[in-house]
């Protein structure tokens, strides 16, 4: 599932599990959403939060096995639209933490997986052992609104085509060329690390954590317009 | 304060003095009141030049100002009062009827990197000054034309985020080669001579001025938008 560490000023949230797909259902879903809920409320002015997963995937996306375990075609679907929602929840949840967010992706990241990741202001990525998958084209499953916004809100020009429209499995070079990630790393351990130090860093600058959720909702506009979340202008400054 | 000139076809505004250049409610309608004159001036082969002297291309608005009312609900009503007075200068730029540079010879933060921003093309300075927007550093949330024209002026999803979310003081080497400004010279002399010259030579184009700014408002059309600009359409072409 997933836990959450206090560091300092740090938030870690690990999605636990050696072996683990660490694939989205209604659990590490309620879990994730519950941490950042905690994150959230014991946040101050310096809080950072780095994702971290443990094993050869950062997150396999939807847990299809749960989804197909369903009895009918009905209630399949019912399951799919369950975790859309859950998904988009996800989103919201992190659209609304008061404070710098980094991804340090270690493993394979694939549809859900890839929007988790994306869901954060960095995202760090080993160099090999990862790739970012958009499957949904080859598994043939449309992709929602809320989540293409999220794509346009976050990555630019032929990188979004090539990530969506051209079922690519993207290594870490390519993501750092196209724009989607930050920085590469050779292994686990530097990439985990180095997102670690860029949260401090980030931290260092004791941002607002109000002001920040509302910078980064004006950044994100069209998403926020769809998730139906409107932003507040802050106009008190601090000198 | 600031002057208009006229060299040849070309206007020049200057910001004067070795202060900050800070919009406060006077300068701002200095700025709108000379930005007319240009308006009505304008002629085919037309280009205007926004320089400034001393250390600063501007810092933005007048904080000191809106603190001098006294209390936290005073200064707030002070800062959206200049934001809302500040509104009419980006449009101004955005409908003028002839080709636009910043000749950015120093620091350029908040309102200040709006105004050089709501230029067709920036030129900078590699060895000084850096574009900022100071904003999530001081707990202020960015107005939503100012990220409308973020939105369509810059491309990249990172370097907007890196500028309004990260506090990222960009120098000109960094905001050449991310495509922030158009070419960064190594003084400031380099700078406005560059600027000139561009200017001319965009000048010496002789684009119908009219048309000029629909195209221009064409590409932004958000942001015209939430300006308040209409779009005319022209069906006459010289051919």
């Amino acid at each position: 599932m997933c836990s959450l560490e206090k560091r300092g000023n740090l938030f870690i949230l690990i999605l636990t599990g050696q072996n683990s797909e660490h694939r989205l259902n209604p659990d590490l879903f309620s879990s994730i959403i519950s941490a950042l809920s905690r994150a959230k409320a014991e946040s101050t002015r310096g809080s950072a939060l780095v994702t971290v997963s443990h094993g050869k995937f950062f997150c396999n996306g939807f847990d299809l096995d749960w989804i197909n375990a369903a009895g009918s075609d009905e209630e399949t679907q019912q399951r799919f639209n369950l975790l859309l929602d859950y998904l988009k929840q996800l989103v919201l949840a992190f659209i609304s933490l008061p404070m710098p967010t980094i991804a340090a992706v270690n493993g394979h990241a694939a549809a859900g997986g890839v929007v988790l990741a994306l869901c954060h202001d960095y995202v760090l990525m080993r160099r090999h052992r990862s790739v970012l998958y958009m499957i949904d084209l080859d598994l043939g499953i449309k992709i929602p609104e809320p989540f293409m916004a999220l794509f346009r809100a976050k990555i630019s020009g032929s990188a979004r085509r090539d990530l969506l429209l051209r079922g690519l499995k993207i290594k870490g070079e390519e993501a750092l060329k196209m724009g989607i990630v930050e920085a590469v790393y050779d292994s686990e351990e530097e990439v985990t690390n180095s997102g670690i130090e860029m949260a401090d860093d980030l931290a260092k600058r004791i941002w607002h954590g109000e002001v920040y959720v509302e910078i980064r909702k004006g950044l994100y506009s069209e998403l926020c317009d769809i998730l139906g979340i409107a932003s507040k202008a802050i106009a008190t400054p601090k000198l | 304060m600031c002057t208009l000139e006229k060299r040849g076809n070309l206007f020049i505004l200057t910001f004067t003095g070795e202060d900050q250049h800070r919009f406060n409610p006077n300068l701002i309608g200095s700025l709108l009141s000379l930005l007319s004159q240009v308006k009505a001036e304008a002629t085919r082969g037309s280009a205007l030049i926004t320089q400034a002297q001393g250390k600063f291309f501007s810092n933005g608005f007048d904080l000191d100002w809106a603190q001098a009312a006294g209390s936290e609900q005073g200064a707030a009503e002070r800062l959206h009062h200049m934001v809302a007075l500040f509104k009419p200068v980006t449009a101004a730029l955005l409908s003028l009827p002839m080709p636009t540079v910043a000749a950015i010879t120093g620091h350029a933060a908040a309102a200040g990197f709006v105004l050089a921003l709501s230029h067709d093309y920036l030129i900078m300075r590699k060895d000084r000054g850096v574009l900022y927007m100071s904003e999530v550093d001081i707990a202020l949330t960015i107005p939503d034309y100012f990220n409308a024209l973020f939105r369509e002026k810059i491309g990249d999803a990172s370097v907007r985020r890196d500028l309004l979310l990260r506090g990222l003081k960009m120098k000109g080497d960094e905001a050449e080669k991310r495509g922030v400004v158009e070419a960064a010279y190594g003084g400031e002399s380099e700078v406005r001579e560059a600027s000139v010259r561009l200017a001319e030579n965009l000048g010496k184009r002789k684009w119908n001025g009219e048309v000029y700014a629909e195209i221009r408002k064409g590409l932004y059309p958000q942001l015209s938008a939430i300006l308040g600009l209409t779009h005319k359409a022209y069906t006459i072409a010289r051919l």
